[in-house]
């Protein structure tokens, strides 16, 4: 890949940025890290839903499935037993050396990757044939489904949740800690996104996008690359599952693991406000759409999720070009977009 | 959850306390789901807002009776208010998104349902809440029955209220448009239907049956600001198994996922039941794409 | 009269008594042809007679109700649209599809044969040969030009040209051409034709035609079958159907 050096620039300060700021703003460590899982969610929304078309709701189910994998291995990890443990309610205190929590961290959050990507492959075979409304109502359905099972299942402390592994630090090092998993883990899934989409891969499932029947009568492997696409959304979403359960301490199936009314359908809002089908769009959705969350939130005194309902409902009827895609129509040429044809090079054959 | 089975074995007349229960309230659902289909068949809506619509006409029953007016009442008041508010968001919302991609209605439909079961959460509070009708509950069978009189009532309720639909769908004018419409809404237009008309009379038509399906669920059953995304979920798997314009497959599926509720969430325990709803949305999409992928075939 | 000739030569495709009802509707009654390696076939009928109907069979996009469809002495009939595809028979449809939201030359990249294709080729980007074929390809049918617009942007006919240069990418054996003519400015069709033999001769793809057009396809076409109610009414070279008075009846006569 060749960058001008305006956009090596521009990377480099993003960089510079990411590094810096928890330093600057001690205080939001935890505020600028969910920034990135932010991001991490719209892009890997979008992967789905504006490069393929397959628009999920039920995306969060691996953010969830992530999130528990990696609780019950750093369990098991520090020596317990797990369902001994959430027998107890949360009555046993989990005491762990650096040693112990991070070797539990790391293998943690291997093994919910690798959970959610058999998931989605194992799911992608189920669900694919699911078309249009169906796939995304039946993607909700999984995901709604995951919540009120897990919530039943005593194994991993039902509806009263399971505290994970507490950091043998301070919470200051835990909160910087934590933050520099999600800022590299954005970044690789920005990396890993921007790299498939300029390859075969990429046009490929935009081809799936535009024309799902026109391509399977092309020839299009499509159920491979839909799986594929999937379980590449699922193995970063498994990881940032890991990782937030472990920022929040706690693990609960209904607002924490699968809160598919907040965070499942903030991803889809993100990536529409920024402009699904673009690489930037979701970015840049999801800091604005963060940032107005953080700063308005609280201020709301109850009438946010109120104003979360009516922006879904403006975004997708008047604005659902998003701001990229808005950007794109009113200057085209600036986004490589052509709109007359050019006389030069060759005569019509 | 075996004791429970066993439980249902020694004691039959257990089977029919859960059958009758799951009837009774299995009849709103398929009235609530006739209502999900008619958008979908006629205006090719996937409406999320459902199940928010029937908890918005519980509301306006619990808030009758808390006025001290029998909740009964508020059969006809939450008929004509819901109308009114399927009218209006029919103007702001749904006239933009149809002929545009399905998703987009669905999308909009789910912002609307989360911006209602917030508003209903803010001025009710996440209490659950009933509205008593105060009726006489009967006992049968040797007492090992009860069936309270209004859920008896509100099943005959839901029986006339299906009726006039459906009269009213055969016989009026504006019921021959809809059909029309919802057959070939170009040929309707060129005809001299106003299909934006027959869309709105359609969507606030179906708003008012789900405010019906809502007064006679807050007098038999309970209210909840957020469950009316299981009501949503329940009308989607009732017309996903019955199909399209298929009303007495509607009744049909909807009397059977009564009735599965309930036993289901007698032999799982209680704190299955939203699993076993969502449950029953994936394993009828299962089958449907099971049915659908068997042989090769066109998905148009 | 009808048997002897289709049994006699070996074809690409074959169909033997293929039907299809729908609903009650028998779309297709007990039809056999032959498409003959190398060739171009016509199909023709008036509208109804069932020749997308059979197009769809042949493809796959339906279950037959009865009979049987070879592919190169394989019988296909059970197998589905993409493994026929990879098997290099493709089809263009009547209302053209492209990828819409992407440009020229991204449709035709996308298009390249994925019968051998690796795990490790999905992930690869595209040789600066394909793009230079893709390109080629676009001048063939005359969008170079066009190359790099949006192709839902482009009008009904240039989207045409574009299916038929994205089939041609694809590398087929055969090519079922669904009316390949309707919607083309009747000023552009001659230089159509000429493509469409050009893909015959040059690139040896037999094609396998539906067509409204008389004039069109008795010039194009080697061998023409028709079509009538479902059942196949006659078949020959072009002049023998042109003669055929049940052709002309079907044509003139309505359904009668």
């Amino acid at each position: 890949m060749n960058l001008s050096p305006k956009t090596l620039a521009a990377y480099a300060a993003i960089l510079v940025c990411g590094i810096v700021a928890p330093f600057l703003f001690p205080n939001y460590t935890f505020q600028l890290a969910m920034l990135w899982i932010m991001i991490l969610f719209a892009l890997t929304w979008d992967t789905m839903g504006g490069q393929m078309g397959y628009n999920s709701l039920g995306n969060i189910f691996f953010f969830g499935a992530g999130m528990y994998i990696c609780a019950v291995v750093q369990i098991a990890w520090a020596g317990y037993d797990v369902a001994e443990y959430t027998a107890h309610f949360g009555a046993v205190k989990i005491e762990v050396t650096y040693a112990q929590y991070y070797g539990g961290l790391m293998v943690g959050l291997i093994l919910a990757a690798l959970g959610c990507v058999l998931f989605a492959i194992v799911f992608g075979h189920i669900v694919f044939g699911l078309r249009g409304p169906y796939f995304a109502i039946g993607t909700l359905g999984v995901a709604l489904a995951a919540g009120e099972l897990v919530g039943t299942w005593d194994y991993v402390g039902g509806g009263g949740g399971i505290t994970v592994p507490f950091y043998p630090g301070e919470p200051d090092a835990r909160s910087l800690l934590y933050y520099f998993l999600c800022f590299p883990l954005a970044i690789a899934t920005f990396s890993f996104l921007k790299w498939l989409y300029s390859t075969r891969f990429g046009l490929a499932i935009n081809a799936i996008r535009d024309d799902e029947e026109k391509a399977e009568g092309m020839g299009i492997h499509t159920l491979r690359y839909k799986t594929i696409a999937w379980a590449s959304s699922a193995f970063f979403l498994g990881i940032s599952g890991g990782i937030f359960g472990n920022m929040v301490g706690f693990v609960e199936p209904l607002e924490v693991a699968f809160p598919t009314v907040t965070f499942g359908i903030f991803m889809v809002v993100m990536a529409l406000l920024g402009g699904k089908g673009t690489l930037w769009g979701p970015v840049l959705g999801a800091t604005v759409f963060h940032i107005i969350k953080e700063t308005t939130w609280t201020y709301m005194l109850g009438w946010q999720w109120v104003a979360l309902g009516a922006l879904i409902i403006i975004n997708i009827v008047f604005f659902q070009q998003g701001i990229l895609g808005w950007a794109q129509e009113k200057w085209p040429e600036r986004f490589g977009i052509k709109v007359e044809g050019d006389d030069s090079g060759r005569e019509a054959g | 959850m075996l004791d429970n089975l066993l439980i249902l074995t020694a004691v039959p007349v257990l089977n029919v306390q859960l059958l009758l229960d799951g009837l009774f309230i299995g009849a709103i659902f398929a009235l609530a789901a006739y209502g999900l289909a008619l958008v979908w068949g006629v205006m090719n809506v996937k409406n999320l807002a459902q199940g928010d619509f029937v908890m918005m006409g519980g509301y306006i029953a619990f808030v009758m009776s808390k006025m001290g007016i029998h909740p009964i009442f508020g059969l006809p008041v939450a008929i004509v208010l819901m109308f009114a508010f399927g009218w209006i968001v029919y103007r702001l919302i749904i006239s933009r998104v149809i002929g545009r991609d399905m998703f987009t209605s669905l999308l909009a439909t789910f912002g609307l349902a989360i911006l209602l079961q917030q508003v209903l959460n803010l001025i009710f509070g996440p209490e659950v809440q009933t509205a008593e009708s105060g009726f006489e509950i009967r006992s049968i069978l040797g007492g090992m029955v009860t069936v309270a009189d209004i859920k008896f009532i509100s099943f005959l309720l839901t029986a006339v209220l299906a009726a006039i639909v459906v009269t009213f769908m055969k016989f009026s004018r504006m019921g021959q448009a809809i059909r029309a419409t919802a057959q070939d809404a170009r040929a309707a237009k060129v005809m001299g239907i106003d299909t934006d008309r027959v869309y709105a009379f359609t969507y606030a038509l179906n708003a008012a049956i789900c405010g019906a399906a809502g007064v006679l669920i807050a007098m038999i059953w309970v209210l909840q600001p957020f469950f009316g995304l299981a009501y949503s979920i329940r009308c989607f798997v009732i017309v996903t198994a019955a199909g399209l314009g298929n009303l007495p497959g509607v009744i049909m599926a909807g009397l059977g996922l009564g009735a599965f509720e309930q036993f289901g969430g007698f032999i799982l325990g209680a704190e299955f039941q939203q699993a076993i709803v969502v449950g029953m949305l994936v394993l009828v999409l299962l089958i449907r794409q099971f049915q659908q992928g068997r042989q090769r075939q066109a998905v148009v | 009269m009808v048997a002897t000739s289709t049994s006699t030569t070996n074809g690409l495709i074959e169909c033997q008594g293929v039907t299809k009802t729908f609903g009650g509707v028998i779309a297709n009654n007990d039809i056999a042809l032959n498409v003959p390696e190398g060739r171009i076939t016509g199909l023709i009928g008036p509208n109804g007679s069932g020749k997308t109907t059979l197009f769809n069979s042949i493809v796959g996009y339906h279950p037959l109700d009865s009979g049987s469809v070879k592919f190169k002495g394989k019988e296909i009939s059970k197998l589905r649209v993409p493994q026929i595809a990879r098997m290099g028979m493709l089809r263009t449809f009547q209302q053209t599809r492209i990828y819409s939201k992407m440009n020229c030359v991204e449709n035709m990249l996308v298009s390249v044969p994925h019968r051998r294709e690796t795990y490790r080729m999905m992930f690869s980007e595209y040789a600066p040969e394909v793009t230079e074929r893709a390109e080629e390809l676009l001048e063939f049918v005359g969008l170079y030009q066009k190359r790099l617009l949006i192709s839902g942007d482009l009008s009904f006919g240039q989207q045409k040209l574009l299916e038929f240069a994205m089939a041609l990418m694809n590398e087929p054996e055969v090519l079922l051409l669904d009316e390949p003519t309707a919607g083309i400015n009747p000023t552009l069709i001659n230089g159509l034709i000429d493509r469409l033999r050009r893909a015959n001769e040059q690139m040896g793809i037999t094609l396998f035609v539906i067509e409204h057009n008389m004039r069109v396809i008795m010039g194009l076409a080697e061998h023409i079958y028709c079509l009538a109610n479902g059942k196949l009414l006659a078949e020959g070279t072009p002049d023998k159907i042109r003669n055929d008075k049940r052709v002309i009846d079907a044509y003139l006569g309505g359904h009668a």
